[in-house]
This record gives structure tokens, C-alpha cells and sequence, in this order.
């Protein structure tokens, strides 16, 4: 066994496990600066994998493969975590209890999510997933004392058990039909299984239990509660990395095991995403409360981004990776903001007057929001740009394309309305009740500037991040 | 460097230097903003006069490019030629103006000047852009300034309204224009695809394109483009809009960047897609007439004088789709020369009555009236200014209009005969109502008072003065436009008519 392929996720793994060590003989007082000592060990994992030669690796028959594609998302999930423990000890004080705890379990999902990235074999793809899920459990229902996170918590529970046991009969059926697990096994049988109903049947409730994790028709109803109830943290990683390892699977179900069949489940990826950007964007116009609308809001970018994976084509997929990165910075300079701002209430009215109050801020949530809404020059327009690229280039072999197009293009024009309606409440609402000046911590001013500053060279210069990103879809046959 | 690209990048960097100085320091805010937007002024006057003189590369003076994400067919390649000298000339004339006019504005002066900046830079980097991916990118800059300045600083009770119908009309209608690029982009083999507008004219010059992606991308354009210059239907955010936002932002909108839908269709939609174009254009001089008769009677209607303002400009936009629907060297030339005389006349108009709605409190026609008296300086100039609107002689839309008449009467009498209907009589009616009803009369005003210093009529002058100076010497930019737009139309397919003798007529009159 090679264990030179999961230097990182060990690397990850340890330094969750010595946190709690840590923390057994840390003094009470000094307990939140465990958070730094994690984002530290992070950030030098970060280092680490860019001495990984990612080529040396080729996608062979083993579990897991240390592709482009891997370390590409690997990287994606260890920014996201970053992140999360940056806003983590900022927000400690409001978390009662367990702090390191709380660490220690993101750092576990993290590892889940890194495994998640390099599995090439179902039951890689579910241990990773329920790795994933069940340090969530945990986390989104970690304010005990809170019953808005109880209920998040079980509302995650339940929903995500539901899509985990059709994920697993999906694969039961897989191997049933195949007596396969592995996806380049399976891809090399394709011929004798293409004509297999219940091989289909299997690959069905695969993708249909993936759309949970990544909160797209049909099993997307969880989001916007889950992502009002749970800790602000948490929220963002759910938006963020749990989202990406839903994608990064889909992404190598499809292209590495079913690559000759993935050309008739076209139709069916783009209904869920004509689908889920409609539901999104429509369901997010009445929203009040800011988190809620950003569950929404990840809705809609979930149905954007299965745009580039219905569009079948290496640009397709190399354009979910770069809206995904976008997407990253985006959510977790929204999420910074929100840990700051949304003290006591999550309402959008309780941002009136933030212009005022702290232009950073304001003006951070206001290029979020431009950001997600599509606009130059943030990430938000390049992805969508090259989202749209890809699919019109699919149009000639399949003319639904140009359809599903206009109903991007109708998403996004809703979207607006309720983007903008946050900016709006920003500057000019009427009557703010609070102008009291905010202060913004230095633990939260310096990663949000970073997070503008990545949307800003994401929407402006595209060359780098797209080159890697292709370089990375490389992995996957189309 | 080329120029150009000083002339946007100046009012962005302006702008990021404004985000660094901390709020309270205004004068030096507006000293910023003034000296960013004045250097951009003078290098695009440099341009205009060197223009000649200067190297000649595929038809386009000043060119700069370089790869920007060669992957994709992205290039950063800014280039001028006829076309677009006029209305980068006219640009950044307007912001100036705009960043003059703004000390008017008493909050939040910081974030004012700062999206102002943002919003002329945009609009100038989209005029000098020769990627399509650029020319779009900066179009779109500049729609959030818009939203947050008129929502801030706009007046009215409607402006909440105004400013997302506003927004998600010109949303809509870049969208539209996103497809439409995205998928002419994608009409080029795999290894050769580009957004760079040289390249493709060539491309499609050899390899006409086919007749169904034609059909599907020049509707996507023209409707698209269509929004965004108002044409009749989908104009209806116009008037509101301009109505509600401060002063500057609806110099800088109805001035310059409703331009660039026109500017997009004369560069990108007509030659590349002449087919579709020669299709469409029975069908768009219709819709035009719609524009000059349809919102030329709603201003007739209109109680406040902004809401006249803003529709009149709407009615002007249908002479230029005109010049675009005739097809024809004279029309097309016509309607560029519109385009710049249109955006001096629409900045001068609703910078003074911004500036009368600030000392009169009102701009309802009903309770002004007298005022020519107390402000002698701007009462005249906004009578020059209307009477401009009218189409008089001497300024720089009649001729504009008068080329545009010709190129379409070639296509059709009866469309060309109502437009001047439309021009003179209903254009009259509205705006000689108007003078009467303002500036005449026997309304005292005792708290009111006119521009004061030599300093503080700068903008209005310098406005007045490309309004005069491009009507009484049109040939200054029509010899030019003639030269750059003479290839479009081959690449459409008309017969190029000469159109010396008529530039003749009008100033031998």
C-alpha cells in the first residue's frame, strides 16, 4: 500500500486528533488560541500539497488516485477550511462549549472532503460522504442551547440518512449488475453493461443521492433551513467545501465511470439544473433572513454549475471548477461579513445603515452580492461566463442547450432582485435603528481582503486558475 | 502604452485612489476626481487631433494588444477609429462635466465620486475595446454604480422603483448580448476562436456564416442592444430612470453609456451578420418609428421636466436605429454623428435640470415658469440646449439628422417622411412648450440664483461648445466616420453611396 497517497488527509488527521490532545492540557483562558494553532497547521498543509506532483500518479485501478482533478479540490477544501476556523474563533464566544472539539471536527469533515476528491471507487465515495455527513451532524447542531440549531440538526440528519440510503442501494445495484466498484474497472466493462437496466437503475439513485450534497433538485428542500439554523461556520463550509465534494463526485461518477454513458443522461442533467436554478432563484425572492437567502442562493448556483457538468465537454467541467473556486471566496467573504454584522438576528433589515456603520463591511457584502449576481469584474461573471461558454459550444449536438441557456439567463436576471435588494438595504433603507460604528477585528479584516481580493483577480484575470483548472479536468474522459 | 488606454484606465485608478482616502478629506476627493477625468479629457483630446498623424493598423489608430487568457480567446486589444473617436471625445467630455457639476452633491461624497469614476471608466474602456469580451466586461461595470447612485443619491418618489426597473432592464438586455457574443463566438472553428473584433470581421469576411446561426444570434444582438438603447417597446426604464438619478449618473447614462448599444450593433451585429441585418431592418425602422412618434407624444404629455427630458432622448435614439435600419453609408454615418451629438445634448440638458431642480426644489412644469430672469446663464443655455433637441441648424444633431433622413429615404419615403414629422413638428411642440413654460412668464423667484463664477460654467460651456463646434464643422468627424463605416457597409451588402455633396448642402445653406 502506497501512504505517500494520503500525505495530506494524514497530515489533516493528525493535526485534528492532536488538537484534542492539545486541548486536554491547554488552560481554559488560552483554549481559543488552539483555533490559530489549526489554521497554522492548515496553511502549511496548504504548502505541503504544492510539493505533491500530482502527473506522477496516473488514474490506475486503485481507490484512490492523486490526480490533477484531487489535488485541484484538495486545495479548494483546505482554503474552505481555512476559512471556517478563521470565522470559528472569531465567533468562539457564541459556540457554549468545546471549542477545540469543534476544530477537531471540521478538520475531520475536511479530511472526508479530501478523500472525497481523490476517490475512485464507490465505496471510497461512500465512506468519504459519510465521513462528511456525520462530522456534520455534529456541527450544525453544536449550539446545544440554541433550538434553531437542534432543529437544523435534525433536519440535516434526516434528510442526509434518506440520500445516503439511496446512494448505497444505488452502489449495491451497481455492484449487483457489474461486480465492479471501481470506476475505471467499470468504465473499461462499459460495452457489456450499457444495455444493463439495472446497472442504470443503480447509477440513477447515485447521481439522485449526490444532488443532496450538493443541494440540487431533487433532494435540495434541506438547505435553506440548515443553513439558517447552524452556526455561521458551519454554514460557510457546507457552502463551500460540502457543496465541492458533491461536485468533485458527480464530476468522477460521470466522466470516469459512466464516460460512454454519461451522453444520454444529458437530458436528465439538464431538467435538474433547468430545475434547480429556477426553484433557487424564485424561492429566494421573498426571503428575509440573510442565511436563508444564501441557502437559497446555493440552490441556484448549484443548478448554474450543473450547466458546465450538462454541457459534457472538458470546458464544461473546467468551468465548475472555476466558478467553485469563485464560489469559495465569494460565500466566505459573505459569511465573514455575516459573522461580524449578525450578532443577534440573521434578518436582512439588521444590515440598514451597515454603509454607514462600517464601509469595509458594506462594501465587502456589496461586491459579494455583485459577485453572485453575475456582474463584472468578480468571479461571479467569469465563471458564469464560462458555465455559459461551455453549454452554447454543447448546442450543435444538442439543441435543448440553447434553452436551458435562457433559463440561466432568466435565473440570473431574477436573482438580481434579491441580490440587489440586500445592497439596497445596505445604503438606503429607511429609519436604520443602530449607526453605531463598527469595528472589524483583525482576524476577520485581513481574510475578508484576501477573499476581495481573489474575486477581484478571479473576475479580472482568468488565465492561472482556468489553466489549472483545466489541467485538472485532464483526469476525466469525455 | 496607447492612449487609449489611459483614458479609462485614469478615472478607475482615480477611483481606487479615492477608496484609500478616508471619507472626510473632501476636497482632496474631489480634487481626485477632477484631475482623473480632466487628464482622461485631455488625453482623448490628443487622440482626436493626433488621429490622423497617427499609425495605421487594420484600419484602427492606436492599437494596443496582448494576450489576456489565450485559452479562452480573450485579448486585451484597444484600437480607435471613425466609429468610436467621436464617442470616446464625447465620453470623456461628460464625465468631466459630471464630476464638475457633482459639487452639488452634499453626502457621501466619497462613494459618489468613487462609483462615478468606476461608471465613465467602464463606459470609456468599452468604447476603446476591440475584444468583445472587454467591450462587454466594461459595459457592465458600470451597471451597479448606477443602481447604488441612484439609489442613494436619486430624488423622487418613485426611486426605488426606478432603480431596480433600471437595473433588471439593462440586465436583461446584457444577457441577451452575452448570448449573442458567446454564441458568434462560437461560429469559429475550435483552434481559431477569438473575441477579438479584428479577427473576427477578417474571419467572417472570408467565411460568410451560415444562414441559421444568424438567425438565432443577430435577434439575440439587436434586442439585447435594443434594451439597452431603449428602443420602442422596451424603452419604458428610460425616462423614469433619468428622471430619478442624481444629475451626474443620468449625464454619464443618457449620454454615454446608452451609446453602447448602437456603437454594438454598428460594430459587431451589422458586419458580421449582414444577412440577418438586411432581414431585420424593414422590421427595426418600424420599431424606430415607434421611438420618434410614440415617446415623441408621450413627452408632449409630460408634467416634470426631467420625465420630458428623458423621453425626448428616447425619441432621439429612434433617429439613430433609423440611420442603422436605411443600411446605407449616409444612414449609418449619420447615426454615429447622432450618437455624439446626442450625448453632449442629453449631458447639457439634464445638467442643467439638475442643476434648476436643485434651486427651484421642483421640477413639475406647472410650478416653474419666469425663471429666465433670475438665472440668465442657464435659462439660456438649456434654450440653446432645447432648441438643439429640435434639430436646429448650427448644432451638431442636424446634420447628424439630416443623414440619417437621406440614408433612409433611399429605403423607404414614407418612414423617412414620418420621422421628420415626428423631428420637427411633434420635437417642437415639446420642447418650445417647454422654454415657454420655464423660462417665460411672469413667476417670481426671490430665493433662486444663477451660476455665479467663470469656473462653475466650464462644464455647461464645454458641452455647449462640442455641441456647436461638431454642428457647425461636421466634416471634422464625418470624413472620418465615412472612412471606418464604408467597410461595415460593403460587409452588409449595400451599395455605398457618396455622401460628399451632402455635407455640402448643409453648410452651404
Amino acid at each position: 500500500m502506497n501512504f505517500s497517497l494520503l500525505t495530506l488527509e494524514i497530515a489533516v488527521v493528525a493535526l485534528a486528533l492532536g488538537l484534542i490532545l492539545m486541548d486536554l492540557w491547554t488552560p481554559p483562558p488560552a483554549k481559543r488560541k488552539l483555533g490559530w494553532v489549526a489554521v497554522v497547521g492548515l496553511l502549511a498543509i496548504l504548502g505541503l500539497s504544492f510539493t505533491i506532483h500530482s502527473d506522477s500518479v496516473a488514474a490506475g485501478t486503485s481507490m484512490l488516485v492523486q490526480d490533477g482533478l484531487a489535488v485541484f479540490f484538495q486545495r479548494l477544501f483546505l482554503i474552505a477550511a481555512i476559512f471556517v476556523l478563521i470565522m470559528a474563533n472569531e465567533t468562539a464566544s457564541r459556540l457554549s462549549m468545546g471549542i477545540a472539539e469543534f476544530h477537531a471536527i471540521v478538520l475531520m469533515a475536511l479530511a472526508g472532503m479530501m478523500l472525497a476528491a481523490a476517490a475512485n471507487d464507490f465505496i471510497l465515495l461512500f465512506v468519504a460522504l459519510e465521513l462528511i455527513s456525520i462530522s456534520f451532524y455534529v456541527l450544525v447542531s453544536f449550539q446545544r442551547a440554541r433550538l434553531q440549531s437542534l432543529e437544523a440538526g435534525v433536519k440535516y440528519l434526516i434528510q442526509s440518512a434518506l440520500s445516503a440510503a439511496i446512494l448505497v442501494f444505488g452502489i449495491a445495484l451497481v455492484f449487483g449488475a457489474s461486480n465492479q466498484t471501481n470506476f475505471v474497472m467499470l468504465n473499461s466493462e462499459s460495452a457489456a453493461l450499457d444495455s444493463n437496466k439495472v446497472y442504470w437503475l443503480g447509477i440513477l439513485m447515485v447521481l439522485f443521492g449526490l444532488t443532496f450534497k450538493i443541494s440540487a433538485f431533487p433532494l435540495q428542500v434541506w438547505a435553506p433551513d440548515v443553513y439558517q439554523g447552524a452556526p455561521t461556520p458551519v454554514t460557510a463550509f457546507l457552502a463551500t467545501g460540502s457543496k465541492a465534494a458533491g461536485f468533485v463526485l458527480v464530476l468522477r461518477v460521470l466522466f470516469l465511470a459512466i464516460p460512454k454513458l454519461a451522453v444520454h443522461w444529458d437530458k436528465f442533467l439538464m431538467l435538474t439544473s433547468a430545475i434547480t436554478i429556477l426553484y433557487g432563484n424564485l424561492c429566494a425572492i421573498p426571503q428575509r433572513n440573510l442565511k436563508r437567502l444564501l441557502g437559497y442562493s446555493s440552490i441556484a448556483n448549484a443548478g448554474y454549475m450543473l450547466l458546465g457538468v450538462a454541457a459534457l465537454n472538458e470546458s464544461g467541467s473546467a468551468a465548475v471548477l472555476y466558478y467553485l473556486a469563485g464560489y469559495l471566496f465569494t460565500l466566505a467573504a459573505a459569511f465573514l461579513v455575516i459573522c461580524v454584522v449578525m450578532k443577534d438576528s440573521d434578518d436582512v433589515a439588521h444590515l440598514a445603515g451597515l454603509g454607514r456603520r462600517s464601509p469595509m463591511l458594506a462594501g465587502a457584502l456589496t461586491l459579494v452580492m455583485v459577485s453572485l449576481a453575475g456582474i463584472p469584474p468578480l468571479a461571479g461573471f467569469l465563471g458564469k461566463f464560462l458555465l455559459l461558454r461551455a453549454l452554447i459550444e454543447h448546442g450543435p449536438t444538442n439543441p435543448a442547450c440553447y434553452w436551458l441557456a435562457f433559463v440561466a439567463v432568466a435565473g440570473v436576471v431574477i436573482s438580481l432582485y434579491y441580490y440587489f435588494a440586500v445592497i439596497r438595504v445596505m445604503y438606503w433603507a429607511k429609519d436604520p435603528p443602530d449607526l453605531s460604528a463598527i469595528t472589524v477585528p483583525s482576524g476577520i479584516a485581513i481574510p475578508l481582503v484576501v477573499c476581495v481580493l481573489a474575486m477581484i483577480y478571479l473576475g479580472v484575470y482568468p488565465g492561472t486558475v482556468l489553466a489549472s483548472a483545466t489541467e485538472a479536468v485532464k483526469a476525466l474522459k469525455f | 502604452m496607447s492612449p487609449l488606454t489611459y483614458i479609462f484606465l485614469l478615472p478607475i485608478l482615480g477611483a481606487l485612489l479615492i477608496l484609500l482616502i478616508p471619507g472626510n478629506y473632501k476636497f482632496v476627493i474631489r480634487c481626485v476626481a477632477l484631475l482623473a477625468s480632466l487628464i482622461s479629457l485631455v488625453v482623448a483630446v490628443f487622440v482626436f487631433c493626433t488621429y490622423e498623424t497617427s499609425p495605421v493598423v487594420h484600419g484602427f489608430h492606436y492599437v494596443q494588444q496582448c494576450a489576456w487568457a489565450p485559452s479562452v480567446g480573450i485579448n486585451y486589444h484597444v484600437g480607435v477609429d471613425g466609429i468610436n473617436l467621436g464617442l470616446i471625445l464625447m465620453g470623456a467630455t461628460v464625465l468631466f462635466a459630471a464630476v464638475c457639476v457633482s459639487h452639488q452633491v452634499k453626502t457621501r461624497e466619497k462613494e459618489f465620486y468613487l462609483l462615478l469614476l468606476m461608471m465613465g471608466g467602464g463606459i470609456l474602456g468599452a468604447f476603446v475595446s476591440l475584444d468583445l469580451f472587454f467591450f462587454y466586461f466594461f459595459h457592465e461595470f458600470a451597471l451597479v454604480p448606477t443602481f447604488i447612485m441612484i439609489g442613494i443619491w436619486g430624488k423622487g418618489e418613485d426611486k426605488n422603483y426606478a432603480t431596480f426597473q433600471i437595473t433588471l432592464y439593462l440586465s436583461i438586455g446584457a444577457l441577451l448580448v452575452l448570448l449573442g457574443l458567446i454564441a458568434l463566438y462560437l461560429q469559429l472553428p475550435p483552434p481559431d476562436r477569438t473575441f477579438d473584433i479584428v479577427a473576427l470581421t477578417d474571419y467572417f469576411k472570408e467565411h460568410p456564416m451560415a444562414e441559421a446561426p444568424q438567425r438565432i444570434i443577430f435577434p439575440l444582438l439587436l434586442f439585447g442592444f435594443g434594451i439597452l438603447v431603449s428602443l420602442w417597446p422596451f424603452h419604458t426604464w428610460a425616462p423614469l430612470g433619468y428622471g430619478s438619478a442624481p444629475t451626474a449618473t443620468a449625464m454619464v447614462h443618457a449620454g454615454v453609456l446608452k451609446k453602447f448599444g448602437l456603437y454594438g450593433l454598428i460594430r459587431v451585429a451589422l458586419p458580421l451578420m449582414p444577412d440577418e441585418a438586411q432581414h431585420w431592418a424593414n422590421i427595426l425602422s418600424l420599431l424606430c418609428l415607434g421611438n420618434i412618434l410614440y415617446c415623441g407624444l408621450v413627452a408632449m404629455r409630460q408634467r416634470n421636466l426631467n420625465l420630458l427630458i428623458g423621453n425626448s432622448s428616447v425619441a432621439h435614439m429612434g433617429f439613430a436605429f433609423l440611420g442603422i435600419a436605411s443600411l446605407s453609408l449616409i444612414g449609418i454615418t449619420g447615426t454615429v454623428l447622432i450618437m455624439v451629438a446626442h450625448g453632449f445634448l442629453a449631458a447639457l440638458t439634464f445638467s442643467l435640470s439638475g442643476y434648476l431642480r436643485d434651486e427651484a426644489k421642483t421640477l413639475e412644469i406647472d410650478e416653474l415658469g419666469g425663471l429666465l430672469r433670475k438665472l440668465p446663464f442657464i435659462g439660456a443655455v438649456m434654450i440653446i440646449a432645447m432648441l438643439a433637441g429640435c434639430g436646429v441648424p448650427g448644432f451638431a444633431g442636424f446634420p447628424g439628422e439630416v443623414l440619417v433622413l437621406f440614408g433612409s429615404w433611399q429605403r423607404s419615403e414614407m418612414i423617412a417622411g414620418l420621422a421628420v414629422w415626428g423631428a420637427l413638428v411633434i420635437a417642437g411642440v415639446y420642447m418650445l412648450r417647454a422654454i415657454r413654460n420655464v423660462w417665460h412668464g411672469d413667476k417670481e423667484w426671490p430665493a433662486i440664483a444663477d451660476v455665479s463664477t467663470l469656473w462653475r460654467k466650464i462644464p455647461y460651456s464645454l458641452l455647449l461648445i462640442g455641441l456647436i463646434l461638431f454642428g457647425c464643422f461636421p466634416r471634422l468627424l464625418t470624413d472620418k466616420i465615412k472612412a471606418s463605416v464604408a467597410p461595415v457597409v460593403r460587409m452588409v451588402g449595400a451599395e455605398a453611396i457618396e455622401m460628399a455633396p451632402v455635407t455640402h448642402v448643409h453648410i452651404t445653406k
